[in-house]
């Protein structure tokens, strides 16, 4: 095996083992600390998830949302940028989706209904993604903060519309669309029945082959990519280095809010205040645990989303919110052993280069 | 509206945010991004709602949330400033470990997934002037003040936020500065959280409620410094009192108010009002 290969291997999946075995062992004595055996708590935990076609298809539709959302976090982060926005970009994009879909005639057929609903999102998503680009680029405000305070005024906006204009009386979501739904993937694969898993997930698949393929394939991935690495360096090379931290900002928002079409086009068929429920902040944890690399990111979003799905199956035993307890131990463990892994592996080469 | 009750319910709602702003603003001047805020409240709130529920007195109950908050920070320093995580990063895994690991607890002592039992806290009075946390709070713009601009300590905190390299150089020790000012902004915040649970006599469930988030945004829009940060506690309090006090009498939706702080944030990052300019060195970890 080629050396190279092996040695940034190494460097890419190091820190995220490291981080897991932590969680693992963590998990274990908040397990015992419920009186019940790791052992079993785990085995049920897979059983849930993978162990029955229902459990399964249901991480296979958590693994939908969080991996377009995390697509648009690794995307920005490889342009240098950390966009946290994308719980708001979720939302808005399955608000914009949805409200396309009830626009539309019912007559409308799906090939065109249904680009039409992610349009919709895209644009959406084009807009709150770009704006903190823009403020970022123009006006130097930080991205972090800016797409933080954005999350709370785009989400408050998005409640006061539903709350005082669109709601269907005594609930907290519109009506359904009339056209723009996707299919359910048990209509392809009967043993899935009953799931929420649907058709988005091959568009999410198709997203991750994209992001991998405009990163690494053409000269806009490398000029983003580059401009993440060394901003000045990028410049002087010619490079517009604001031009590409906008695309970046404005691509990351157009991702996660496709993200949204899940919810909206293939599950509920309406738009539903709240129905995120944090899944564009685990989105940072699913970026970060799969090193920005877009295929590192669907794994990353298949084992989050395992996570959750196998939660639901232990709250007999413990609290399912001992999943959160355990999110935050990955991504603490990861971010903390990500700088210690790369000094400890470079130590260790040039000791052996000695 | 009676501008007695108008001003003494800005101040209490005032209380969390002045805490956690002040906090908040040691840390970010030394050079540790605080999106952890929220995480710190949120311990501090339940600790003193097991310390005041196991003591039965409200004043440890007040110690055993600043030693929540300080936990919490403690951890935060030692992620970003021994192990160099991203401190984004480990703000967000804070902030949700604490939210995980209360919850998980609460069911573990009290069998419940949503509140604690009653606990006892301070005889707060009619104006709520009687709990000795509302003038803990209100003192510590002041105090954070005094700390940051007139004693050594604080100079050696804006050196280490503007300039580490130098400030290293002149043999100021950045890594134990960095520490201190993250466990100072751990145990402030956690008070915060404390006079909320206190208040309320109980741990509710995610009770600070993105609190701490409007603490980043006095922080930012007071401009870094701890005067005008408390300024803009008063400000985002005063806006919130005023939404509570109209609330039925219609007009504007209370959407629109709760995102004043947000808003006037990012203008302020934006320039378009007084630039809002960060430390320099904030977010970066010390070579």
């Amino acid at each position: 095996m080629n050396e190279s290969l092996l040695r940034r291997a190494e460097e890419a999946l190091l820190p995220p083992i490291v981080a897991l075995l932590i969680a693992l062992i963590l998990g274990d004595v908040l397990i015992l600390l419920f009186g019940e055996s790791p052992l079993h708590v785990y085995g049920r935990m897979i059983e849930g998830a993978w162990g029955n076609p229902y459990g399964f298809a249901q991480v296979l539709y958590k693994t939908t949302t969080l991996t377009f959302a995390g697509l648009g976090i690794a995307l920005a982060l490889r342009a240098g940028l950390f966009n946290i926005g994308a719980e708001a970009q979720l939302a808005a994009g399955a608000f914009g989706a949805a409200v396309m879909g009830i626009i539309l005639p019912a007559a409308t057929p799906a090939l065109l209904a249904v680009p039409l609903c992610l349009l919709a999102a895209a644009a959406v998503g084009f807009l709150t993604g770009g704006l903190p680009g823009v403020l970022k680029t123009k006006f130097g405000a930080h991205e972090v903060i800016v797409t933080i305070m954005l999350n709370f005024v785009i989400l408050a906006l998005l409640n006061w519309v539903i709350v005082e204009h669109l709601r269907v009386a005594d609930t907290l979501h519109t009506a359904e669309i009339r056209a723009g739904a996707v299919p359910r993937l048990s209509e392809f694969i009967p043993a899935f029945h009953g799931s929420a898993a649907n058709v988005t997930f091959l568009f999410a698949m198709a997203a991750a082959v994209w992001c991998w393929w405009y990163l690494f394939r053409t000269p806009g991935g490398y000029a983003l990519r580059a401009a993440g690495l060394q901003p000045e360096a990028a410049e002087y090379s010619g490079i517009r280095v604001g031009r590409v931290w906008m695309k970046a900002m404005a691509l990351a928002g157009v991702l996660a809010a496709l993200g949204g079409t899940n919810f909206v086009l293939g599950y509920k068929h309406y738009y539903e205040d709240g129905f995120t429920g944090g899944s564009g902040f685990l989105a940072i944890a699913v970026a970060i645990v799969g090193r920005n690399h877009p295929f590192g990111v669907v794994l990353a979003a298949f084992f989050f989303a395992t996570l959750s799905q196998g939660g639901l199956a232990i709250h007999a035993l413990v609290p399912k919110q001992m999943v959160e307890v355990l999110q935050g131990v990955v991504i603490l463990a990861m971010a903390a052993s990500v700088p210690e892994v790369q000094r400890a592996i470079r130590g260790a080469r040039k000791a052996v280069a000695a | 509206m009676n501008p007695f009750d108008f001003i003494t319910q800005t101040l209490r709602i005032a209380v969390p945010y002045l805490f956690a702003a002040s906090g908040g603003l040691v840390a970010e001047r030394a050079g540790i991004v605080s999106l952890t805020l929220e995480g710190f409240m949120l311990s501090g709130a339940f600790t003193a709602t097991l310390g005041s529920y196991y003591s039965g007195s409200p004043v440890i109950g007040v110690l055993a949330g600043a030693a929540g908050g300080l936990l919490f920070g403690l951890l935060h320093g030692i992620a970003t400033v021994r192990f160099r995580a991203d401190q984004v990063v480990s703000g967000i895994a804070v902030n949700l470990l604490v939210i995980g690991l209360t919850q998980v607890i609460l069911m573990l002592l009290f069998d419940s997934s949503s509140n604690s039992p009653r606990v006892e806290g301070f005889q707060a009075g009619l104006s709520g002037f009687g709990d000795p946390l509302v003038w803990m709070g209100l003192a510590s713009v002041p105090l954070v003040a005094f700390l940051l601009y007139k004693t050594p300590f604080g100079l050696r905190v804006q050196a280490a936020g503007e300039h580490p390299e130098a400030a290293a150089s002149v043999g100021v020790n950045v890594r134990f500065i960095r520490y201190v000012s993250v466990a100072i902004s751990g145990v402030l915040a956690g008070l915060g959280g404390v006079y909320l649970a206190l208040d309320q006599h109980q741990f509710t469930n995610n009770m600070t409620a993105g609190r701490g988030f409007i603490a980043i945004a006095a922080v930012i829009f007071g401009r870094w410094d701890p005067w005008r940060a408390g300024a803009a506690c008063l400000l985002f309090a005063a806006a919130e009192t005023l939404q509570i006090q109209l609330q039925g009498v219609g007009g504007i939706p209370s959407q629109f108010i709760q995102i004043i702080p947000y808003v006037l944030t990012i203008i302020a990052l934006a320039g378009l009002v007084g630039r809002a300019v960060a430390p320099a060195a904030l977010g970066r970890a010390e070579e």
